[in-house]
């Protein structure tokens, strides 16, 4: 098992070329892992920039800083940068660091294949970058893209050039989405070392694989609703548009059918790294490893069928809704099942508390409050009156910041020393779980409240019964966004130095499912491992 | 351990002092959903709290049982992990036992939803229909009953004013204890009409209906918004339900009805209208309908909605058709709309005239009722 240790010894003409080149045509799965890392927080940083805006603007009512459309805008961009550009290529480079580590493959299946589906991605940012300037630098460039990221029509055809940009972005970001699921799919199923069947997996590859069916499933239907709308637009098709004959609800279910899926698709791979996180640190095996797979599995499919639920208000009939209301309903089971397991394999362990542990406890909480929030949203009556109120955005960035950011988190602290070779500063990294966690709930808290009374969300300026909660959650925005300058801190502090991180760098690593990366030296050496290892 | 546990505790009361601390200092908190004043959205209330409730009891459970394992299974207490815990009995018909547990609540709460939703989409015979109508960005009533039509507009106030984006030029009026139905729509974009404290939202879609419905318990003033992002002015499209009782109800009808006839009388009349009454009410029919994308100095938003002050069609008296042609017609594509169907013939020629005299612009024609009977 130990063979990749001293392997890359007398290997060196193996090793990385130099240069500019080592990355541009990069083929190794550790550095496009490192750049896919690189551009998510990169994106972080656009995404959350724009999220300071808003919360700037919905300090106090007035309209004080730019137009409703700018703002519209903003909140567009927002949710299209924090789950295309920042959420998903965050997972994607943890896939390509991590997958092939630990099933024990040299790298991934189709290594040119992966550097494609990398650089798609920043010139996908490009083009969304220029859809949020067309509007100004174009000789009538029209309103900006101010439909909110569901980009629904009509509203969507009355918008200006800037729409065309997203539009294309939106293909670019799916081509790379489907390119790097076939990638992954591949490695998982055709790249396992000897030994390692499929229920050995660390649950992390699980839950890659099931996240990498989804996109496959989903992705070319958002690609068809954007071109639809495309070709409403500009060819004088009337698919969405009633009076030509067809129905702007339609988008709807396109966007949803994919829109859904989406949020397992950036929920998942954080459970897979909570799977890690968690039995490491309390020194025992996963709670019911084989439910959690087969509870994933579940999620996944009764996330395909429950779209609707998004769409509660648009006059359905009462046997789909009835339908829509209990399928969405019953994914607290397979939601229940995981946050279970997970507190069972913290029930009579040995708990330490590093960051990563820290954000896993977290996640167990706050996720779990989502999920109670959820289930109130998926019952009809009461939906029809929160939907689209704030309690929405509430809710939805309690699954996705815990749900899904603070897995990421965890990742990013228990792999640091693998990656790096180098342990991070814990006590910082403690500092900034306490400083996110608490900014988080200030911020997002509040809204549970001024969406019950009734503040819309996507406006640009509310009346002034709502003021307190806004400027409570602004305020915590604002530490929110200052918190993760402490990360980028942390982040660039390891990877210039810091004490020398051993192979295992926690005590717990590889307690139950036996992943094969800390077999490797830390950091791991170019290629992974050049002769497979064999698992009894 | 103990200064982590430390850190726990101050983290908890700072969020927790911070909270109680704002709250005390304004006394008008609503942490709940809006109070209901109607039957179905009482018992839709009465649903939202069963949720409220059970999700509170399960959260407590969770962050009971997690508090639980932190003091207890510590690593620094000399915990020591069990490594066959989860092969035990436990281990083996925990993935059992806790789905059967969740699936029972799960149809707990769907039963009663259920009922609930039936009660939603229940099409009784209705006492009073209305007609809302979305549009970007103020709401038309039409009654369906009677020749009566309303157009809200949002009441322009100062941000600090407690009606801020709360209140509208004209609300619509209904009678309490009756069963009213809304068939809604709109005529460009998504908008939805929402009240919580009586109505079940449903989406405003061109082109489509869709229906809800309420029976008013109280009398009142009841106040909401667009719910749906129908662009630049969503923020400011409030929705406003006066409630009173059937006898005034039926009064008010007959005196809105006498109010519209004289009005189209007037506007229908052939009469030939002076620059000066035609510029009063032309500014009137532009601060209600025109100003929110073209705004008060006529200078539009640059990119999103063309300026008027000085624009070719407003200042040429060759474009003078096109410029009748595009406020009665609309601009296919765009978020200008056709006045022609909402507006009167007087109101139309009013803004017009308007449009073509102020700011600095040139053209100058006076354009009257006759001018816009024929270009319609
Ligand atoms: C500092 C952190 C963040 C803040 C302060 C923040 C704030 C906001 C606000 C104020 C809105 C607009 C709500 C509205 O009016 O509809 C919004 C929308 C949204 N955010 Fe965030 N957000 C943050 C992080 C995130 C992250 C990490 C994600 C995803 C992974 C995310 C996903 C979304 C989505 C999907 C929307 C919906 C946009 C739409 O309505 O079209 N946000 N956010
Ligand atoms: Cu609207």
């Amino acid at each position: 098992m130990s063979v990749a240790t001293t392997h890359d010894h007398h290997h060196d003409h193996h090793g990385p070329p130099r240069g500019w080149q080592r990355w541009v045509y990069s083929t190794n799965h550790k550095d496009i892992g490192t750049m896919y890392l690189f551009f998510a927080l990169f994106m972080l940083f656009f995404g959350g920039a724009m999220a300071m805006y808003i919360r700037a603007e919905l300090f106090m009512p007035g309209v004080q800083l730019a137009s409703p459309d700018f703002y519209n805008n903003m909140v567009t961009d927002h949710a299209l940068v924090m789950v295309f550009g920042m959420v998903m290529p965050a997972a994607a480079g943890m896939a390509n660091w991590m997958i092939p580590m630990m099933i024990g493959a040299p790298d991934m299946a189709l290594p040119r294949l992966n550097n494609l589906s990398f650089w798609l991605l920043p010139a996908a940012a490009i083009l969304l970058m220029l859809s949020i300037v067309a509007p100004y630098i174009f000789p009538d460039g029209g309103t900006p893209v101010n439909t909110g990221w569901t980009l629904l029509p009509p509203l969507s055809v009355q918008n200006g050039i800037g729409m065309d940009f997203t539009i294309f972005a939106i293909h670019t970001l799916g081509v790379s989405s489907i390119l790097a699921s076939i990638n992954i799919v591949t490695t998982i199923l055709n790249m396992r070392a000897p030994g390692m069947t499929m229920m050995k997996m660390p649950l992390f590859v699980w839950a890659w694989f099931f996240t990498a069916l989804l996109l496959i499933a989903v992705m070319p239907v958002l690609a068809g609703a954007v071109t639809m709308l495309l070709f409403d637009r500009h060819f004088g098709t009337s698919f969405f548009d009633a009076a030509g004959g067809g129905d702007p609800i339609l988008f709807q279910h396109l966007f949803w059918f994919f829109g859904h899926p989406e949020v397992y698709v950036l929920l998942l791979p954080s459970i897979g790294v909570l799977g890690l996180v968690i039995p490491t640190f309390a020194r025992k095996p996963l709670f019911g490893y084989k439910a959690l797979v087969y509870g994933m599995g579940v999620l996944a499919a009764l996330g395909m069928v429950v779209w609707a639920h998004h769409q509660y208000t648009i006059g359905m009939s009462l046997v789909a809704t009835n339908y829509f209301m209990i399928g969405t309903i019953l994914i607290s089971i397979p939601v229940g099942l995981m946050l279970m397991n997970f507190i069972f394999t913290m029930w009579r362990g040995s708990m330490t508390f590093e960051t990563p542990m820290l954000f896993g406890i977290a996640i167990i909480l706050m996720f779990s409050f989502a999920g109670v929030t959820g289930v109130m949203l998926a019952v009809v009556p009461a939906d029809m009156q929160y939907h689209d109120t704030m309690f929405v955005v509430a809710h939805f960035h309690y699954a996705l910041i815990p749900g899904a950011v603070f897995g990421l988190y965890a990742g990013v602290f228990y792999w640091l020393p693998k990656w790096t070779g180098h342990m991070y500063n814990e006590r910082l990294g403690q500092i900034f779980f306490w400083w996110t966690t608490i900014s988080f709930n200030l911020t997002f808290f509040p809204q549970h409240f001024s969406g019950l009374a009734g503040m819309p969300r996507r406006i640009v300026d509310y009346s002034i019964q709502y003021t307190e909660f806004n400027m409570i959650s602004s305020i915590g925005g604002f530490l929110f966004g200052l918190s993760h300058l402490l990360f980028l801190y942390i982040i660039i502090q390891t990877i210039r130095g810091g004490a020398k991180a051993p192979a295992k760098p926690w005590e717990g690593s590889q307690i139950g499912t036996p992943g094969l990366e800390w077999t490797l030296p830390s950091p791991p050496p170019f290629h992974s491992f050049t002769e497979a290892p064999v698992i009894k | 351990m103990l200064p982590r546990r430390d850190k726990c505790l101050s983290a908890l009361f700072i969020t927790g002092g911070a909270w109680l601390f704002s709250s005390m200092a304004h006394a008008a908190y609503e942490y709940n959903l809006t109070p209901p004043a109607s039957t179905l959205t009482q018992e839709i209330f009465d649903l939202h709290m069963l949720t409220t409730i059970v999700g509170t009891i399960i959260m407590a459970l969770v962050t009971g049982m997690i508090i639980y394992a932190l003091i207890n299974f510590r690593h620094a207490k000399g915990a020591i992990p069990d490594q066959e815990f989860h092969n035990g009995w436990f281990g083996r018909w925990a993935w059992v036992l806790v789905p059967v547990i969740v699936l029972s609540i799960d149809l707990t709460i769907a039963s009663s939803a259920s009922s609930t939703l039936s009660s939603v989409e229940s099409h009784d015979k209705a006492d009073v229909t209305v007609k809302v109508i979305g549009s970007q960005w103020k709401w038309t009533y039409e009654y369906m009953d009677d020749d009566i039509k309303i157009v809200s507009n949002l009441k322009k106030l100062e941000p600090t004013d407690p009606l801020y984006l709360r209140d509208v030029d004209d609300p619509l009026v209904l009678p309490t204890g009756k069963r009213v139905r809304f068939l809604l729509t709109s005529s460009d974009v998504l908008h939805n009409w929402g009240i919580a404290e009586i109505v079940p939202k449903k989406i405003n879609i061109p082109g489509y209906i869709n229906e809800t419905w309420t029976n008013i318990t109280k009398e009142g003033t009841y106040r909401g918004q667009c719910y749906e992002n129908c662009g630049t002015g969503h923020a400011f499209m409030p929705a406003v339900v006066r409630a009173v009782s059937p006898t005034e109800y039926e009064q008010w009808k007959v005196t809105r009805k006498a109010q519209q006839a004289q009005s189209a009388a007037e506007a229908s009349a052939d009469k030939v209208w002076a620059k000066a009454e035609l510029m009063a009410k032309g500014e009137a029919v532009y601060t209600k309908n025109c100003l929110a994308c073209h705004q008060a100095n006529g200078q539009g938003l640059p990119g999103v909605f063309p300026a008027l002050a000085g624009s070719k069609i407003a200042n040429n008296t060759a474009a003078l058709a096109d410029h009748i042609a595009i406020v009665v017609k609309g601009k296919a594509g765009t978020a200008m709309a056709a006045w022609g169907p909402q507006l009167n013939d007087l109101d139309i020629a009013a803004v017009v005239t308007y449009e073509r005299n102020a700011w600095g612009n040139t053209a100058g024609e006076l354009v009257q009722p006759k001018d816009i009977k024929a270009a319609r």
